[in-house]
This record gives structure tokens, C-alpha cells and sequence, in this order.
């Protein structure tokens, strides 16, 4: 393990047998208790354990839904009103999981623009960064197959739109999204393999997710000034250090938390799911849950199908390739001048996608504070789409390369002392 | 540049992004008139339905709605559970027990040997009755037009509360030039501005309230004012449980988050970080 110096001693003979036989115990104190962890870590650092609390959550919850609700197309969107109405706490349960997936992914999109700014992706933590996109990519399949349950009219026609992404395969598309249906059309098959595979998914990514702390603890972790750790002076243990810092950010999270379950349980949904799936209507305006509409923005912007369909999977996979097109040998976007501007832009364009994602499919103007702008809705998301492209692709390799970094600090707890005492931050000899 | 620099670009961002979201909700408005904003009794963190008000809802949608819209979630017993219209568990049997239900002999048979349907009086475990069998007699009786299920109808639109209220105040005369379908109304809160749905709270009084100290004068405004809240329990049986809940889960939240960053700074109070 990484800069420890630690051994856990078992205190007791039948510890000792047991440490012998199945050194469970040491496993614990050793990667969690007394795991040495960068002292100068800020808030942005603890959405990890807000994460796996959330994924407690959603499994807690998810598993006791599963107990009442019923997976047929007759009777899906009845089982979960009488779960809302009938079932004791009922309505806890179900605000607390259909609220909680969109906490999740707040929480999961905080976590990896974190990485992003911090360089947590760059080595030696790429394997761990890969895992985490498995892990969202998993994320994204799992609320996507929990969107189709209640089998209202926004499950219904969200879950057809996105099946037939893979209907844009070429030659075998139309076989490959009948064999997703299990018939010739979304209807009770497809409801019940849905409902299947959303059980199954969260199990996946909690092993994922401890191949992802597992790779975490080899490196250890990423901090503000994204220079290695030196030796114990740099490092706290986890607990319990970071135990209540964690602790602190979680109840602050739970708050905003409770506040949408308790007091706003559908503002993050959609009217429609509350009408029950009718083939033969199709809703206005399709839209997909808030955290899919930057990807459905790039899907959109252009007209054919194939192409939209690997713009959009490209827009999450080439995250994978970012350890090697970053090119500046600084992790921490603090001492990156140039890349913090470009890392906020970033943010903006993400944010713009998501905006045009809720529009309506047309290719009139937009419109800003009643004025209406001379682009077009389509023309603007192709731009973004380029720029979105072009950030990983382009200026994250030219940046690196031409930016001067700022002078990195030579170690963590050299950094802290200096501010402390309000001095200069000592540098690294070069 | 820095730090200052960044987050005003941020603020930036945010402000553009919610002001066009602001935009978009304006201008919709050439096709559906938004909603009315009104204030209601259950509104906010510790809002409450007034008991009066869903039992005069009730019987607007029992003696007005009901005669076209099922609403097949909500049980009579629902009736005098905490939370709602609290009737006393005899007015509810009663209510019940004034609605005939379709049912089995002890044959299992469900017509009697002339062909007329069995029923029985309802009771407390009885959902609401719906008015039509199936949804191909419900279109042969009103024009082609599908009334919709109530029972979630306010979470069902947009804004729902404000919504069923607006609509049901919301007919009019059509503008001039206007063309409407035959046999369709004008609603300016409805989509296309042409509603099949007749204007169903047309006259004052067209309700009779019971004479109890409290209730109000029969007016269009406040039936549909009542009908309203009575459909905004419905959807949302268990709203007040819920915002009570959630009052006392956010109290604990604070006083736990003030306890962990006590603890927090306490620990860390020794270490430079």
C-alpha cells in the first residue's frame, strides 16, 4: 500500500487465529481505518463516500420496491401508485429511489469533473479512472432501465426512442433491437427483461466499484495540488480524519437530498410518467431525464441516425483516452493558468448541450431574455458539439504542451505550512 | 484572471442557462396560456389541506366529474383516512354504501338471467365505481373524446394544481376569427385552445353546499377552487405525512451535520491542512 508504515497487530489470540486464516480484519484497518489519506483534501474530494452511501441507498430501497411492484404492462403503473398509497412508507421508499438516482448522478457528475480538474485521471491513476467510466456507463444503463418501470408514457416512449439507438447498427441493427425487445415492438417482454436487468445492474456496479477503490488504494489518492505524496508528513489516517469530514459533507448532501423527497419529489420528473403508457399517443415532446440531455443533445445534432448515435457514445468513451491526450506533466488545474479557463468553458458547453437537450427538436431561433439571437438551435449544438470534440481531442494535447504551469509546490505539507503561515508556497526545485 | 475570473464565468453560464430555461416556459405561451398562479392551502413546507374544502371538492367531483371521469385509485375508505377529507368512518360507509357496485353471485356469475349486471352497496374497501366499462363506451358517450382517469391528474400536468384549476375557469368565448371544430369548446389553458370536455362548472350554485357554518357561497371560482384541492389529495394521498416527515428529517440533518463538523473541526484542529 502506498506511504504507510503501518501494520495492523491482532490484539487477542482468537484475532490472531482468525488474521491466520482469513485476514479480513487487517484488510479493514488497513484500507479504510487507517488508510493514510492526503491532509489537504477540500470538499470537492468527498463525493466518493457520498457515491458509495448513494448506491446503499438505491440498492435499500431498490430491494424493497422490488417486493411490491409488479413488471407486467397491465399492471406496472398501478403497482406503483398502490405502493404510493397502500404500502406503509411506501411513498418514502419510492421518492427516496426515483429521487435518489438523480442525487446519484449530481453526485457522480461533481466526482468526475473533480477528476477532470484535478488531473485525478492522469497516471498513475489511469486504471482507476477507466473503471470509474465503467462505472458511469453502467450508471446511465441502470436509470435508464429504472425509467421504464413505472411504465408511464415517459418510460414508455423514452425506453422506444433509446432502444432504437441500436436499430442505426448497419445490416443487423433491426435484428439486434428486436432481440433487445424480445418482440417486434417495446411492450410486457420488454418490461420484464427491463425490470430484470435493473435489479441486476446496481450488483454490477458495486463490484466495479471495489475494483475502483481497490485501484485507488494502490496509487492512493489524487489531492488539491495534485503533487504525490512524500512520506506520513503529508498524510492523515482515513479514520478519523476523514470518517467525519466525509460524515459532515454527506449530512449537508442528505439535506438537499431530503429536501427534494419531502418537499419537491417530482420537480426532478416529468408530468407525463404520471399518464400511463399508451402506444397509440405519443407525448408532444420526448424528452430524457436531465442527466442523459447533454448526451442528447450531441445525438441530435446531426440528421443521420448512425452518426448521432457514435457521436453520443464517443462523447462518454473518448474520457477514456484523456490519461494520454493530456499532455501537461501538472495533475492540478490550480497551476494550469490556461487549462482552468479552458476547464470552466468546458463546464458552459456541457451545460449549453444540456439546455438545447430540452428543447424541442426544431431548428428555429434561440431566444435570450426576449430577443431573439441569429442562430439557429441546431447550427448552435453542432458548434458546441465540435468544441466538445475538439477540447479532448485538440486543445487538451496542444495545452499541455505549449502552457507554462504556475510553480507546482515541492510537497503537500510543505504547502499547508506556507499557507498557514501566509508566506510563499516553497517550489519544487526544477 | 484565477479564482475570481472562473467563477464569474461560472455565474455567467448558470445565468444563461436559466434564463433561457425562463424563456422557453414564455414562449410557449402563443399556443397554451400558462397556468394561473395561485396560492393554495397545501402549498410550501408546512402546508395543510383544509378538511372542509376537500369534502366540498368531493362532492363537486361526485356530483359534477364523476358523471364522466373515473378515477379508479382512490378507495372510499381513503375517505377518512388522516390527511385527506377526514369524513367520520360512518360518513364514509354511508357515502359508500349510496354507490352500487357491479359484483358475483355465489355461481360467480355476474348477470342475472334477464342479462342485467349484479350489484351490490358499496363498501369502505370499494375503489371509486367508474362511470364507463371500458374506454370504447366512454368515447361512444362523449363525442369521441376520452375523459382521463383523475386519480393523479394534478401530477399528470404541468403544474397540475394551477392547471385543473385554470382550465375549469378558463372557458370563454373564442376570439374573433378563430375557428373552432365543431363540437369542441374554447379553453385558452388547453392545448390548441379547443377542448372536448364542455364547460363543466358553468352556473353558481350549481353544487349546493351543505348550510354549515364555514362554507362558502357555491360560486364557479370557488368549486373549482374545491375540486381542485380535493384532486391535488387524491393524486398525493399522503402529502401532509410527507411534508410533516420531511420537516422533522431536515431538523435532525442540521443538528447531525452541526454535531459531525463539530467533531470535524475538533479532530483536525491540530493538524496544518
Amino acid at each position: 500500500m502506498a506511504h504507510g508504515n503501518y501494520s495492523y497487530k491482532p490484539t487477542n489470540a482468537f484475532m490472531k487465529w482468525l488474521d491466520s486464516r482469513l485476514p479480513i480484519v487487517r484488510l479493514v484497518d488497513e484500507s479504510v481505518l487507517k488508510f493514510p489519506t492526503p491532509k489537504n483534501l477540500n470538499m470537492w474530494f468527498t463525493f466518493g463516500g457520498i457515491l458509495t452511501f448513494m448506491l446503499a441507498v438505491q440498492i435499500v430501497s431498490g430491494i424493497v420496491l422490488a417486493m411490491h411492484y409488479v413488471p407486467h404492462e397491465t399492471q406496472a403503473f398501478d403497482s406503483v401508485e398502490r405502493i404510493m398509497r397502500d404500502v406503509n412508507y411506501g411513498w418514502l421508499l419510492r421518492y427516496m429511489h426515483s429521487n435518489g438516482a438523480s442525487m446519484f448522478f449530481i453526485a457522480v457528475y461533481l466526482h468526475i469533473f473533480r477528476g477532470l480538474y484535478y488531473g485525478s485521471f492522469k497516471a498513475p491513476r489511469e486504471v482507476l479512472w477507466l473503471l470509474g467510466i465503467v462505472i458511469y456507463l453502467l450508471m446511465m444503463a441502470t436509470g435508464f432501465l429504472g425509467y421504464t418501470l413505472p411504465w408511464g408514457q415517459m418510460s414508455f416512449w423514452g425506453a422506444t426512442v433509446i432502444t432504437n439507438f441500436f436499430s442505426a447498427i448497419p445490416l443487423v441493427g433491426e435484428s439486434i433491437t428486436q432481440w433487445l425487445w424480445g418482440s417486434f415492438a417495446v411492450d410486457n417482454t420488454t418490461l420484464q427483461r427491463f425490470f430484470s436487468l435493473h435489479y441486476l445492474l446496481p450488483f454490477v456496479i458495486a463490484g466495479v466499484v471495489v475494483l475502483h477503490i481497490w485501484a485507488l488504494h494502490v496509487p492512493g489518492n489524487n489531492n488539491p495540488l495534485g503533487i504525490d505524496v512524500k512520506g506520513p508528513q503529508d498524510t492523515v489516517p482515513f479514520h478519523p480524519y476523514y470518517t467525519t469530514k466525509d460524515g459532515f459533507w454527506i449530512a449537508l448532501f442528505l439535506i438537499v437530498f431530503a429536501y427534494f423527497i419531502f418537499f419537491n419529489p417530482n420537480f426532478l420528473g416529468h408530468a407525463d410518467n404520471y399518464v400511463p403508457a399508451n402506444r397509440l399517443v405519443t407525448p408532444a415532446h420526448i424528452v430524457p431525464e436531465w442527466y442523459y440531455l447533454p448526451l442528447y443533445a450531441i445525438l441530435r445534432s446531426v440528421p443521420d441516425k448512425l452518426i448521432g448515435v457514435i457521436l453520443m457514445i464517443s462523447a462518454i468513451l473518448i474520457w477514456a483516452l484523456l490519461p494520454w491526450l493530456d499532455t501537461s506533466r501538472v495533475r492540478s488545474n490550480n497551476f494550469r493558468p490556461i487549462m482552468k479557463q479552458l476547464f470552466w468553458i468546458l463546464i458552459v458547453v456541457i451545460f449549453l448541450l444540456g439546455y438545447l437537450g430540452a428543447q424541442t427538436a426544431d431548428d428555429s431561433n434561440l431566444v435570450f431574455f426576449g430577443a431573439e439571437l441569429p442562430i439557429g438551435k441546431l447550427l448552435l449544438s453542432q458548434l458546441l458539439t465540435f468544441y466538445y470534440f475538439a477540447h479532448f481531442l485538440v486543445i487538451t494535447p496542444i495545452v499541455g504542451l505549449w502552457e507554462t504551469p504556475n510553480p507546482v509546490p515541492e510537497s503537500i505539507s510543505k504547502a499547508v505550512l506556507a499557507k498557514k503561515n501566509g508566506g510563499a508556497v516553497p517550489v519544487a526545485a526544477e | 484572471m484565477g479564482a475570481a475570473m472562473t467563477k464569474l464565468n461560472l455565474l455567467v453560464a448558470l445565468a444563461l442557462v436559466f434564463g433561457f430555461a425562463d424563456k422557453t416556459l414564455a414562449e410557449d405561451a402563443h399556443a397554451v396560456k400558462p397556468p394561473k398562479q395561485m396560492k393554495w392551502s397545501w402549498d410550501g413546507p408546512f402546508g395543510q389541506f383544509d378538511r372542509q374544502q376537500l369534502q366540498r371538492g368531493y362532492q363537486v367531483y361526485k356530483e359534477v366529474c364523476a358523471s364522466c371521469h373515473s378515477m379508479h385509485l382512490v378507495s372510499f375508505r381513503n375517505l377518512s383516512q388522516p390527511g385527506g377529507p377526514e369524513f367520520s368512518e360512518a360518513q364514509m360507509k354511508a357515502i359508500a354504501a349510496g354507490v352500487q357496485i357491479n359484483t358475483l353471485d355465489d355461481k360467480g356469475e355476474a348477470f342475472d338471467d334477464k342479462g342485467v349486471a349484479l350489484q351490490r352497496p358499496g363498501t369502505a374497501a370499494d375503489r371509486f365505481p367508474s362511470p364507463f366499462s371500458n374506454e370504447l363506451a366512454a368515447r361512444a358517450a362523449n363525442n369521441n373524446a376520452y375523459p382521463p382517469d383523475l386519480s393523479v391528474i394534478t401530477k399528470a400536468r404541468p403544474d397540475g394544481s394551477n392547471y385543473v384549476y385554470s382550465l375549469l375557469t378558463g372557458y370563454s368565448d373564442p376570439p374573433a376569427k378563430f375557428e373552432l371544430l365543431p363540437g369542441l369548446y374554447y379553453n385558452a389553458h388547453f392545448p390548441n385552445h379547443q377542448i372536448a370536455m364542455p364547460q363543466p362548472l358553468a352556473t353558481d350554485d350549481q353544487v349546493t353546499y351543505a348550510p354549515n357554518a364555514g362554507n362558502p357561497a357555491a360560486t364557479i371560482d370557488q368549486m373549482a377552487k374545491d375540486v381542485t384541492a380535493f384532486l391535488t389529495w387524491a393524486g398525493e394521498p399522503k402529502m401532509e405525512e410527507r411534508k410533516q416527515m420531511g420537516v422533522k428529517v431536515i431538523i435532525f440533518l442540521v443538528l447531525l451535520a452541526a454535531l459531525l463538523y463539530t467533531a470535524y473541526r475538533q479532530l483536525w484542529k491540530d493538524v496544518d491542512h
